[in-house]
């Protein structure tokens, strides 16, 4: 029987890549961008999908450098607050809360793509920013900031497994809830690109919903059906650690291929002993970091969120808005045995 | 001479032959009748999927069971007692993130200290439980449940956002959970042994046979001197202890723990025990049978994942076990007792 | 495996669960009532005291908007608490309630995908609720089954059948005539329409619970079931009958938050049940059975929801208040006792004084 507090926690890694390149870049912009100063003050609430998540409590926190960190700097009042679920349900009383608290811009990682836009519509009309990150909620927002393209997202992984595999066999995905919007573009992309490798064939999907027994059990149910399975991904956070430890402890560790999406502090111990070679991330922190400035910018009106327009966003240097008001943080990071000791997060 | 009426003396220990051996079988067959549907099941199983039998498979059911067969041990005992314990969720999670969370504070630290520590952090709650239940005569279902809410609060306050990672945890301390002898995990053998000392505790020491009293007549319990007070309390307590050490091996079989650990376990336990025979009420019911619930329980969810059945039906499945497995044990109780009582009313007793 | 040794225990007669009779002697309406009366006088002190939390905390607390949130967001829970009570009072339980929210849910969502007309589809699914209900009620009276262990059951099953009808998909195109629940008030009201429907309809049942032949059964029965049976109530129907309402108002519950939150998924609603159960508690109703007010229930729906947004508007974490639930739980069992304890333990002194004197 499965857990009465199913949640969905998707694990999009970011770009530490960019993030270490760009802690070089210069801070002071010379563009031609509106020399318009940003407002102090504000009250932003940055909203994750759930509390008690380190995924977002790396994007959200002022110690790991993430949105409050950003949001300090520029002399605003953040707060992180959320639900214990990652369900509307449990998110959309936070937001109200928020909304009476006197909010003037909200940052939300949305928990579904459309339960939250009556009330985050409501909210805009008050003249309320709405920035989301990490997960969207695409017509209720003024922006979106997205951690990399969904397609280079599926597409890392894919490429990242074929080349374990030789190209050849069949893979199995691993994947959070089967109504995640996230989970469900990339996946929609790793189909697109498994065409490129004919020689692979995608047996299944199984769904962990982000927790650990769960994604522990739909993985033994997937190495049992499959006898000659050769590789799985799993885009999620919670699911491949979880994947990893099965693997780690059956006759087919090192026979079956494992790749896929999480923090480097998660994988350590199975990169260190060979489960999983290599992984797919991006710096949570920098996300959180780079959408605490866009809602700043927004509210302050100094970008409109229309294509084009860019701003600075602190030590992370220039981003431009691209099409459906999007801002993209950078492109997946590989992880593996000579660089995961690098990162602490 | 005079003629002198023999009657048969009923001792403590035995009433007379025939509605014991009435009683008897019924148990043994409501036993077997679990161990049956079990194989019968496998066997189904593993016609359609012979992979299902297939050695790591049967390691998978196996070391998913564990977990869940030790909590209904505890469970049982509380049950059987009349009496529940909701919060057995949120002391595992507690126990696991507390307990992991030490190797990361005090490096090279004995895991058997470990160990120690959750056994300590679960018999701690349970005897909070306990006393408010046994000093208090607060229902345990509103204890329980109060206590599952706030165990589960502090848990989610103790661990911020954080987790603890399979990095942090030494190795052998991981192998515990998955080192096993061909397709049996140690931990199951452990448990198994366990299971057994509890069934023989609660058959044959007197204390043991007195929660089962409680459970049948809590007043003629206490009529019958039984210190009913301190009985629920070492329940509650053995209750948490095994909750708490199950939360250590939650630790070492999962690898990564953070404050979710355990959420929605208190009600699968439950309907391990309900399926395993334990009457929900208290008075009947064994740990072995419980335990069987689990392993029930446990390698039907797996069949469904391995035979690619849509993981959708498993709660309707589980639902309907539950409702089928309560109906017979009410069935068979009551029929059980219409027939004693007519035994001893034929018997003139 | 079983030895001639491990079958003593009979079978529990499956009838009284109840306390032991010595404490269910018939206390004098007087009595109870003074017992309840002192309990509601807490609530109220509860309340007032969580008002002035929350205005201490937050200027915005009785503003029409932050009303308006709580009686959102706590809506589907207080009405829930509504057919939880009568049910309790009567010494039974139904944990399957929240399942047949997410059920119906499930059922909006997927009838809506099918093209029904949606006045169609809310009274298909509230006819469902009242099945569902039945079912309850028949395993509970018929069939004589415990009700706390075959409604955890029950509450599996629905939970599963709403995974099985809705699957992996998520509705959420409702027209917004509907959704509008979720962010417009009810008319000429700062209050939220969940909130005006759980207001309408605790009158209701308050009504039936404190001035109707039906509802002054309720207690009869939880009181006592034989007596109340011997005195021609009908007992197996009056408990069916409560089921079949529980369904229902969860099947409405269900709808009210499809609406809300302008989706249908298959798991709307899990682990409300236990939120609903505390409430009740919280307001009075013993868990035994037989005693317990609906105004009661009515104050602790209210303090518990204005406590929990009061919280939400400090920047005390979501998740501690799960704490706070779990304590005034414990609170509101352990106070009523506690007179009792402390009476207990000086009856136990005195004992000792006049056998030591002997």
């Amino acid at each position: 029987m499965r857990s009465t507090h199913p949640k969905w926690r998707t694990a999009i890694v970011g770009v530490a890549a960019v993030a270490m390149a760009a802690t070089t870049l210069s801070m002071s912009s010379a563009s031609a961008a509106p020399s318009t100063t940003l407002k102090k003050g504000l009250k932003v609430f940055v909203i994750p999908k759930n509390l008690g998540n380190s995924y977002f409590t790396t994007a959200d926190s002022v110690k790991s450098q993430g949105a409050l960190y950003a949001l300090k700097k520029l002399g605003e009042t953040g707060q992180e607050t959320s639900g214990t679920a990652d369900t509307p349900s449990s998110q959309l009383p936070i937001i109200q809360a928020d909304i009476s608290k006197g909010a003037n811009a909200l940052v939300i990682s949305a928990t579904d793509p459309q339960a939250l836009c009556p009330t985050l519509n409501a909210a805009m009309k008050k003249g309320i920013t709405v920035v989301t990150y990490d997960s969207d909620a695409p017509t209720c927002r003024s922006l979106f900031v997205n951690q990399a393209t969904p397609q280079g997202i599926g597409d890392a992984q894919v490429d990242l497994l074929a080349s374990e595999i030789n190209d050849t066999g069949e893979i199995g995905i691993v994947s959070a809830s089967a109504s995640d919007t996230n989970q469900n573009t990339w996946i929609s992309y790793m189909k697109q690109e498994l065409k490129k490798f004919p020689k692979m064939k995608l047996d299944t999907i199984v769904y962990g919903n982000d927790d650990t027994a769960t994604s522990t059990q739909v993985t033994q149910g997937l190495l049992s059906r499959y006898p000659n399975l050769k590789g799985i991904i799993s885009p999620t956070s919670i699911g491949l650690p979880a994947a990893a430890a099965v693997l780690d402890t059956s006759q087919y560790r090192g026979k079956i291929k494992l790749v896929g999406l999480a923090t480097p502090n998660e994988m350590k111990k199975y990169v260190a002993d060979g489960t999983v070679k290599a992984f797919v991330c991006w710096n949570p922190a920098d996300l959180g970091y780079l959408a605490a400035y866009a809602a700043v910018e927004l509210a302050s009106h100094a970008i409109t969120g229309a294509k084009g327009q860019s701003f600075v966003a602190g030590k992370l240097g220039r981003y431009t808005v691209v099409a459906d008001h999007t801002i993209v943080l950078g492109v997946p990071f590989v992880f593996n045995k000579s660089n995961i000791n690098n990162f602490n997060f | 001479m005079t003629a002198v009426l023999e009657v048969p003396k009923a001792t403590p220990g035995e009433a007379g032959p025939s509605p014991r051996r009435l009683a008897d079988v019924v148990f043994k067959v409501r036993e077997f009748g679990i161990i049956a549907v079990l194989a019968m099941f496998v066997l189904i199983t593993a016609l359609i999927q012979p992979r299902f039998i297939q050695g790591q498979n049967i390691k998978f059911i196996l070391t998913n069971a564990t977990i869940f067969a030790l909590l209904a041990l505890g469970e049982t005992m509380v049950i059987v007692a009349r009496h529940i314990d909701l919060s057995v969720g949120s002391v595992l999670g507690l126990s696991a993130y507390l307990s992991a969370d030490l190797f990361t504070r005090a490096h090279g630290i004995p895991i058997v200290v470990v160990f120690l520590v959750g056994l300590c952090i679960g018999a701690a709650c349970g005897l909070v439980n306990g006393a408010i239940v046994a000093i208090g005569r607060v229902p345990s279902l509103v204890v329980t449940l109060a206590t599952l809410y706030v165990i589960r609060g502090l848990d989610i306050i103790l661990v911020g956002g954080g987790m603890v990672v399979a990095s942090s945890l030494p190795n052998g301390f991981l192998a515990i959970a998955s080192s096993s002898v061909g397709p049996v995990p140690y931990l199951a053998i452990v448990v198994a042994v366990v299971v057994g000392c509890g069934a023989y505790y609660l058959r044959s020491f007197r204390s043991g046979r007195e929660l089962y009293a409680m459970g049948s007549n809590p007043d003629a319990a206490k009529l019958a001197a039984i210190p009913t007070g301190k009985r629920v309390l070492t329940a509650f307590v053995i209750s948490g202890g095994i909750a708490g050490i199950a939360g250590v091996l939650w630790a070492s079989n999962y690898g990564t723990i953070d404050s979710t650990a355990g959420t929605g376990y208190e009600l699968q336990v439950v309907a391990a025990c309900v399926v395993g025979g334990v009457a929900i009420f208290g008075g009947s019911g064994t740990v072995t049978g419980a335990a069987f619930g689990a392993l029930l329980l446990a390698t039907i969810n797996q069949a469904l994942y391995v035979l690619g059945i849509s993981s959708f039906w498993d709660e309707a499945i589980a639902g309907l076990l539950l409702i089928a497995a309560i109906s017979l044990d009410h069935g068979i109780a009551v029929s059980l007792t219409a027939a004693l009582r007519k035994r001893s009313l034929q018997r003139g007793t | 495996m079983l030895s001639p040794s491990e079958q003593a225990p009979l079978p529990a007669e499956p009838v009284v669960e109840s306390g032991s009779v010595q404490n269910r002697e018939a206390l004098s309406k007087g009595d109870r009532l003074r017992s309840l009366v002192r309990w509601e006088s807490v609530l109220v002190i509860a309340l007032a005291a969580t008002v002035v939390f929350g205005v201490s905390v937050s200027s915005q607390f009785l503003t029409g908007s932050n009303i308006f949130n709580i009686g959102l967001a706590n809506g589907e829970v207080a009405i829930m608490a509504l057919p939880m009570t009568l049910i309790i009072i009567a010494g039974e339980i139904d944990l399957s309630i929240a399942s047949t929210l997410a059920l119906s849910s499930s059922l909006v969502g997927y009838l809506w995908m099918h093209g029904w007309p949606m006045p169609g589809i809310i009274v298909f699914v509230l006819a469902i609720g009242v099945v569902l209900g039945a079912v309850n009620g028949i395993l509970v009276t018929r069939l004589g089954l415990p009700s706390l262990a075959v409604t955890i059951g029950t509450m599996t099953l629905y939970a599963g059948m709403a995974e099985i009808v809705l699957g992996s998909t998520i509705v959420s195109d409702f027209p917004a005539s509907y959704t509008k629940i979720g962010v417009t008030a009810f008319p000429h009201t700062e209050l939220s329409y969940s909130a005006v429907i759980f207001l309408v309809l605790a009158i209701v049942f308050g009504a039936v619970m404190h001035a109707t032949p039906f509802g002054r059964s309720l207690f009869a029965i939880g009181w006592n079931k034989e007596a109340a049976q011997y005195a021609g109530i009908r007992v197996k129907r009056v408990k069916t009958t409560l089921y079949m309402v529980s369904g229902l108002i969860g099947a409405l519950a269900g709808v009210l938050y499809t609406f809300r939150l302008s989706t249908a998924e298959f798991d709307n609603g899990s682990g409300l049940v236990l939120s609903v159960v505390a409430i009740v508690l919280l307001g009075g109703v013993s868990i035994f059975g037989g005693k317990g007010t609906l105004f009661g229930v009515i104050l602790a729906v209210i303090v518990f929801c204005s406590l929990q947004n009061a919280l939400l508007l400090t920047s005390f974490p979501e998740d501690a208040t799960g704490i706070v639930t779990g304590g005034l739980l414990l609170v509101s069992v352990l106070l009523p006792n506690g007179g009792d304890l402390f009476r207990r333990a000086r009856s136990r002194k005195n004992r000792h004084r006049t056998s030591s004197a002997s």
